[in-house]
């Protein structure tokens, strides 16, 4: 599963990222990096861009560079 | 032995200055709180200039201490000291003194936001690099408790080797007090350690910096090892070798991307710190986040959007009116004063049509512009601006471009020149030149004049709905810039500049209470900027066209004789067609009729006709050149402009503005490039006069064939 299949409000954390589009080294020193725990905010019109949060900030990114970071989903509180 | 002792001076009371010493230069991530943080500590006592060689703002200010005062340079506001974007490369060279004209700091102000402390550690690991004493401000520290998010400072100082941090809030001023004392003895601190996370690394730059000799710092080997500054790489493949380079660098980053490895390693170090001094670290901020969430769903942002730009046009119409009546009224009776005190001769004329009917067609729109820059001001410092990329990015890909074109073609509607600085942000060459071509396009602040004069003349007064014609009508002039600023990106991404598709990626900023004292300050600098405009660019032409226009002076007996027309017939009517015969024999008369022919196609007469090319350098100066041409060459000052332009004639009586008339010249308006410093900031920022004269040629054209195609074929219905 990358970052591309979350639905808004997932929670997921980063497992594996490749580091060879450039695009995703931009994010990643934006701070996303392999351990941290991300949520999909927000997915734009048309399903792109997309929105993702991790402490406290917001990045906006699209789908093809999305699926360049190998996610594990956390699944919700069965109350949420 | 003979010890110097300082004499200390008590210094007391307000008022006393002191000469700015050291330099101490204030650095942090994009919306860290930096210039509120900056104008709070610097007061008014701030300029604004350019560094040389490149178009980054260079904003400086002088720091009051109790015992002394130093000098604070603002720098971009950055995340990394990696990338190859201007803005990082200015912030790196100007710390380490590398820019001309800019001395060397001898600190470093580090703004990191309690809110985003994450990649606020982030940029000052990599500033501890630099090994400059260090002084860490953190901000946003109310928004953060606000947030539930409760930062040990004490911890952190420790964790950090003892770098002093400073809670502070620029908006209630807490930590102030605290933060200047720690700034007093700012050079007195040692240079700090860099933190143990990336041991290997950081060795290998100690090591190959004192094996290399004195030319090179360690910022600058780090700087060559993880080729993030070209010159300095070179220069470390030629020192060592380039096969030695290759084998260090695999040693360290293996076959991955050197800046992919320095994330990775250098946040793992973050998040330890984190861990240690913040409680409940939150996944997303709480406050505000609902609304941004809310404002970036699809639909209601793109509601929200549009009501907004509705918003803002509707204001700059109706809010400006009573302060436009008071300086058009202020105007008017300045300029019967003067005629009434001098009577009529060139010295009054050259005063009343001159340079009251020429600057003051223009300071009247004073009202309007600062209106429309305290949305834009407002809009920029809350974080919509750079909300509405999140939410153009599908538009803006259908044109070929990204999110990433949206802040500069959004803020061109303050300004072009700003815009085009602003297009560094984008990466790929092509997408920024088809920005920045396609920035010109929108309807700046300079534009507002002339559509205000044309509107307010020519399109009643009437409500709509709820919604004013006035308003809805500039709306829709600026829908025609936005339309041809797309519609060029888009000719220009499927043609010349074609490439590959565009990334788009951006930190989005959260919804923030604007600060009452940044917006002052950012209102008054652009009322300054318009005013010295109107004092030096639009006076000089303003004056220019007088002289042309009232020299040389036409022999009235001659005129009569040659005419028929004596004084006795009708006094009124005699004088007014004087005044328009003296108007049509002077200079300036001389060349619009020469020029006339160009524009006869699009109705308009020698006199629209010289007003329009007065104007290719700064086009809000065609107002002033109107107000002058109809000043002079009517007998009467006690009617507007807008009463003047409504009942300006050709010889043959048919009334000049009409309705395809008008409308052809304001499609002219949107779409023509009348501005030098636009020209010259195209020329800058592509480095090639290929560009500007592109730009020139393809809007000038479009813009005579719009009026051309909307005035015939208008004439004809």
């Amino acid at each position: 599963m990358t970052l591309a299949d979350l639905a808004p409000g997932d929670t997921a954390i980063l497992e594996k990222i490749d580091t060879r589009d450039p695009g995703v080294i931009k994010l990643m020193i934006l701070g996303m990096v392999e351990d941290i725990t991300v949520r999909m905010e927000n997915i734009a019109i048309g399903g792109d861009p997309l929105e993702v949060g991790f402490f406290g900030s917001s990045v906006s990114l699209r789908k093809e560079q999305a699926r360049h970071f190998r996610v594990s989903r956390i699944p919700r509180a069965p109350s949420a | 032995m003979t010890k110097q002792t300082e004499v200390k001076i008590p210094v007391s009371g307000i008022g006393i200055r002191h000469k700015a010493k050291a330099s101490i230069a204030l650095i942090g991530n994009p919306n860290a709180g930096k210039s509120t943080l900056f104008n709070r500590l610097t007061g008014l006592r701030q300029t604004t200039g350019n560094f040389p060689g490149v178009t980054v703002e260079k904003h400086q200010g002088t720091v009051e201490l109790t015992h002394s005062a130093f000098n604070l340079i603002d720098l971009p506001g950055i995340y990394s000291l990696d990338g190859t974007s201007t803005d990082e490369r200015i912030a790196v060279d100007v710390t380490l003194g590398r820019v001309m004209g800019t001395e060397r700091p001898s600190g470093l102000l580090v703004v990191i936001d309690a809110t985003h402390i994450y990649q606020g550690l982030y940029l000052l690991e990599q500033l501890l690099e630099l090994q400059l004493p260090t002084i860490i401000a953190l901000t946003m520290i109310d928004a953060a408790a606000a947030n539930g998010i409760t930062i040990d400072t004490e911890k952190l100082q420790k964790l950090l080797g003892g770098i002093p941090v400073y809670p502070v809030s620029s908006i209630s001023g807490h930590g102030l007090d605290e933060l200047k004392n720690g700034l007093e003895h700012v050079t007195e601190i040692s240079s700090p350690a860099i933190p143990a996370s990336w041991p290997e690394f950081s060795e290998t730059a100690q090591q190959l910096s004192q094996q290399l000799g004195e030319d090179w710092q360690r910022i600058d080997v780090i700087q060559a090892l993880l080729q993030t500054h070209p010159d300095y790489a070179g220069k470390l493949s030629e020192q060592l070798g380039a096969e030695q380079v290759g084998v260090l660098r695999t040693k360290l980053f293996g076959t991955e991307p050197p800046a992919a490895v320095e994330a990775r390693r250098r946040y793992s170090w973050v998040k330890g710190v984190i861990d240690e001094i913040q409680e409940n670290a939150p996944l997303y901020s709480k406050l505000g986040a609902r609304l941004i969430r809310w404002t970036n769903r699809p639909w209601p942002a793109t509601l929200l959007f549009f009501a907004v730009l509705l918003l803002v046009f509707q204001a700059v119409f109706t809010w400006a009116t009573p302060m436009m009546d008071v300086i058009d009224g202020a105007s008017s009776a300045l300029g019967r004063v003067i005629l009434a005190a001098l009577g009529e001769n060139a010295i009054s004329s050259f005063l009343a049509d001159g340079v009251i009917a020429g600057v003051g067609s223009v300071i009247i729109f004073l009202p309007q512009i600062l209106i429309l820059f305290l949305f834009i001001i407002i809009l920029e410092d809350t974080g919509y601006l750079a909300r509405t990329s999140f939410l153009m990015d599908r538009v803006m890909r259908t044109v070929g471009l990204s999110g990433q074109s949206v802040i500069p073609m959004l803020s061109s509607f303050a300004c072009a020149v700003p815009s085009i600085m602003a297009t560094r942000v984008i990466p790929d060459r092509r997408d920024r030149i088809a920005t920045i071509l396609a920035a010109p396009f929108m309807t700046c602040s300079a534009r507002l004049p002339i559509y205000a004069l044309l509107i307010a003349a020519f399109v009643p007064n009437q409500s709509v709905g709820w919604l004013n014609l006035q308003g809805l009508v500039l709306f829709g002039l600026y829908l025609l810039g936005i339309l041809g600023g797309l519609g060029t990106a888009m000719l220009l991404k499927s043609s010349a500049l074609k490439g590959p598709k565009p990334h788009f990626m951006l930190a989005l900023p959260e919804f923030r209470m604007p600060n009452l004292q940044t917006v002052t300050i950012k209102l008054f600098d652009r009322g300054r900027i318009f005013l010295k405009r109107a004092g030096t660019v639009i006076f000089f032409v303003a004056i220019m066209v007088w002289i042309l226009a009232y020299f040389p002076r036409m022999d009235i007996d001659s005129y009569q004789s040659a005419t028929g027309v004596t004084a006795a017939v009708d006094q009124v009517a005699t004088e007014h067609s004087l005044a328009a015969a003296q108007m049509e024999q002077s200079w300036l008369g001389r060349i619009g009729r020469t020029i006339e022919p160009v524009f006869k196609p699009l109705g308009w007469d020698w006199r629209v006709s010289s007003a329009v090319v007065a104007g290719f350098p700064a086009r809000e100066v065609v107002v002033a050149v109107m107000g002058t041409i109809y000043a002079v060459g009517s007998d009467a000052d006690d009617h507007s402009l807008s009463e003047k332009l409504r009942s300006a004639k050709w010889p043959d009586g048919r009334l000049i503005f009409t309705l395809p008339m008008v409308l052809g010249l304001l499609v002219f308006y949107a779409w023509c490039l009348q501005c030098a410093a636009t020209l010259a900031t195209i020329r800058r920022e592509t480095n090639s006069w290929r560009w500007p004269i592109f730009a020139w040629v393809y809007m000038t054209s479009i813009g005579y064939g719009g009026a051309l195609v909307i005035y015939q074929v208008g004439s004809l219905l």
